[in-house]
């Protein structure tokens, strides 16, 4: 069941031009970088991207940012809002469940695929983006990195900690997946979904810029997503990246629950 | 005989409406039965129920002897089912949509995928199909292929829902002839349809639901039994009264009903006494005549309330 559903999702043009046009913002960021030789000062822009134009190793890390607020989510609530409304729309879910499929398995299923889709995306990204930076910019073999705080890491301290933010990424998406999922089960519509998942991160990223929502930003989904900077400082600043962890792990266990409870017990009419 | 498929009281509610209103479906092993009745009647309300899509407001469905939807797990792999009309992914063949249907659940061995897969195209008339994507195939393409997907495990049991839609009279002939030889071979076919024609030629049971009553089940050939009246066509309709006095039920142009279970015998008296008979047949009711007596106007009718 689980390989039929990621064949189904890895087999799907739509899937790769998704990941293709994933790429083509931080591809296109780092060439107008490379052309004009302008990064943006320390501490302005996309975190990294300041220190791209002496260590193009340190890429991976800008485009996961560049594509973190807004990109990256998209495709993530795009295809997970697909996964049951998509199949409702187009009538197959009625076939896969009289098969029987099983509910249950379905689900699972399911949400292996779009996790599956996220860490291919989140690994193409960070791929990329290391051949574009090695590739247009002067990478450090030798010398290692400099972590956010100024003190030099060793090159394998660098890729240690590239992995954690990958899985970082990762984590925090499988939020947005989580909310995709869950209305997915709601709507026969990926469309309602999809959007409805956005809907969630606009209004969270918008609550986080108000002073007056202060008391419940610490809540917010899209709150620390940010955080995975915090593994390049030195010392590591575990705080906020523990904290982002532990929230989207109440989200997905709270969000995937209620998509079970309600997908077992809906009636299938599409 | 074993019952395949039976339900006690089967209701579903949707708000205040009653789409099924405490059905009682008796389907038994080697019938054909056709389950009719008007658009917007609960046919497709209660196939999705039998196959464990729509959960009951109340009452029980038993499929193969078996609760569901509790048993679907292992009762399904035993059906094959055709649900409003087929659906499948248009980017992918016709193949690639078989093997991913049937690796998605239980009692389909990978070893025979593939054998089975080429044996339900070539039943379906699709054996020489390409690698061209589902999308680009015609109406009648698709129904078959969903046909296919409904026989890929040899079913004890084909619930069908509408399955001759989109099919041109050729198609329809050849499905037709398919579901008898699948029938002959020992499958229970359940056809819901509202085309009384496909069922009066196939079906051997009848059921007909009238907003969400079952208000009629029977063996087709009792329902369309001869009432013990004689057609007669005659182009002397006047004179058959003066011969047969007492005996005529009814003139309808030159049609006259006599009552009286022998045509050889109203035959004789009309011959005898000089009143030309073209034709002679014992009265039949229609399935149509026998569908629209029991059931009301068509449920999809939305009159004013006065």
């Amino acid at each position: 069941m689980i390989g039929v559903e990621l064949r189904k999702l890895f087999r799907r043009p739509r899937t790769w031009v998704t990941i293709a046009v994933l790429n083509a913002l931080p591809v296109l960021v780092a060439v107008l970088v490379q052309l004009t030789d302008l990064a943006p000062r320390p501490g302005e822009g996309p975190p990294f991207l300041s220190a791209v134009l002496t260590n193009g190793a340190l890429f991976p890390l800008a485009a996961l940012a560049i594509v973190l607020p807004l990109f990256l989510p998209i495709a993530v609530a795009v295809v997970a809002g697909d996964a049951v409304a998509g199949e409702a729309q187009a009538g197959t879910l009625r076939y896969l469940l009289v098969r029987p499929a099983g509910r249950t398995r379905l689900l699972v299923a399911k949400l292996v695929a779009v996790i599956a889709f996220v860490l291919v995306t989140v690994l193409v990204v960070a791929g990329v983006g290391y051949v574009v930076g090695t590739t247009l910019f002067d990478a450090q073999p030798v010398g290692g990195g400099t972590s956010v705080s100024g003190t030099s890491l060793s090159q394998q301290e660098l890729a240690g900690r590239s992995l954690m933010a990958i899985g970082y990424v990762t984590v925090s998406m499988l939020g947005v997946a989580a909310f995709g999922l869950f209305f997915s089960t709601l709507t026969d519509s990926p469309l309602a979904a999809a959007l409805g998942a956005l809907a969630v991160l606009v209004t969270s990223s918008l609550l986080f810029t108000l002073d007056a929502a202060s008391p419940i930003a610490p809540y917010l989904p899209t709150r620390y997503w940010l955080a995975f900077v915090d593994l390049f400082r030195d010392p590591i600043l575990w705080r906020d990246v523990v904290r982002g962890l532990a929230l989207q792990g109440v989200y997905v266990g709270v969000l995937l629950a209620a998509a079970w409870a309600n997908f077992t017990t809906k009636d299938v009419t599409s | 005989m074993s019952a395949v498929i039976r339900t006690r009281g089967l209701v579903k509610r949707y708000g205040r409406l009653r789409a099924v209103d405490g059905i009682d479906l008796d389907v038994r092993a080697g019938d054909v039965y056709g389950f009719l009745g008007a658009n917007g009647s609960g046919k497709t309300t209660t196939v999705r129920m039998l196959l464990g899509l729509v959960l009951p407001t109340a009452g029980e469905v038993e499929l193969l002897g078996e609760r569901m939807p509790r048993a679907g797990r292992r009762v399904l792999p035993r059906v094959g089912a055709l649900v409003e009309g087929p659906a499948h992914h248009g980017h992918l063949s016709g193949r690639a949509n078989l093997a991913l249907i049937d690796a998605a659940g239980p009692g389909g061995s990978r070893r025979t995928r593939r054998a089975r897969i080429e044996e339900v195209l070539q039943q379906v008339g699709l054996g020489g199909i390409d690698r061209r994507p589902v999308r680009a195939y015609s109406l009648g393409m698709r129904q078959r292929l969903g046909l296919a997907a409904a026989l890929l495990r040899r079913p004890e049991l084909l619930v069908l829902d509408e399955p001759t839609n989109g099919l041109d009279p050729q198609g329809i002939h050849e499905i037709r002839d398919l579901l008898l030889e699948l029938h002959r071979g020992g499958t229970t076919v359940f056809l819901s349809s509202h085309l009384l024609a496909e069922v009066e030629q196939l079906c051997t049971r009848v059921g007909v639901l009238d907003r969400g009553r079952l208000v009629l089940q029977d063996e087709l050939a009792r329902l369309t039994a001869p009432t013990g009246a004689t057609v007669v066509d005659t182009p002397a309709a006047d004179r058959v009264r003066a011969v047969l006095d007492g005996r005529v039920l009814g003139v309808e142009g030159s049609r006259v009903v006599v009552r009286g279970a022998d045509p050889a015998e109203v035959n004789a008296l009309l011959v005898a006494a000089g009143v030309p008979v073209t034709g002679l047949a014992l009265q039949r009711p229609t399935l149509e005549e026998v569908v629209l007596a029991a059931a009301g106007t068509s449920a999809d009718r939305v009159e004013a309330a006065r």
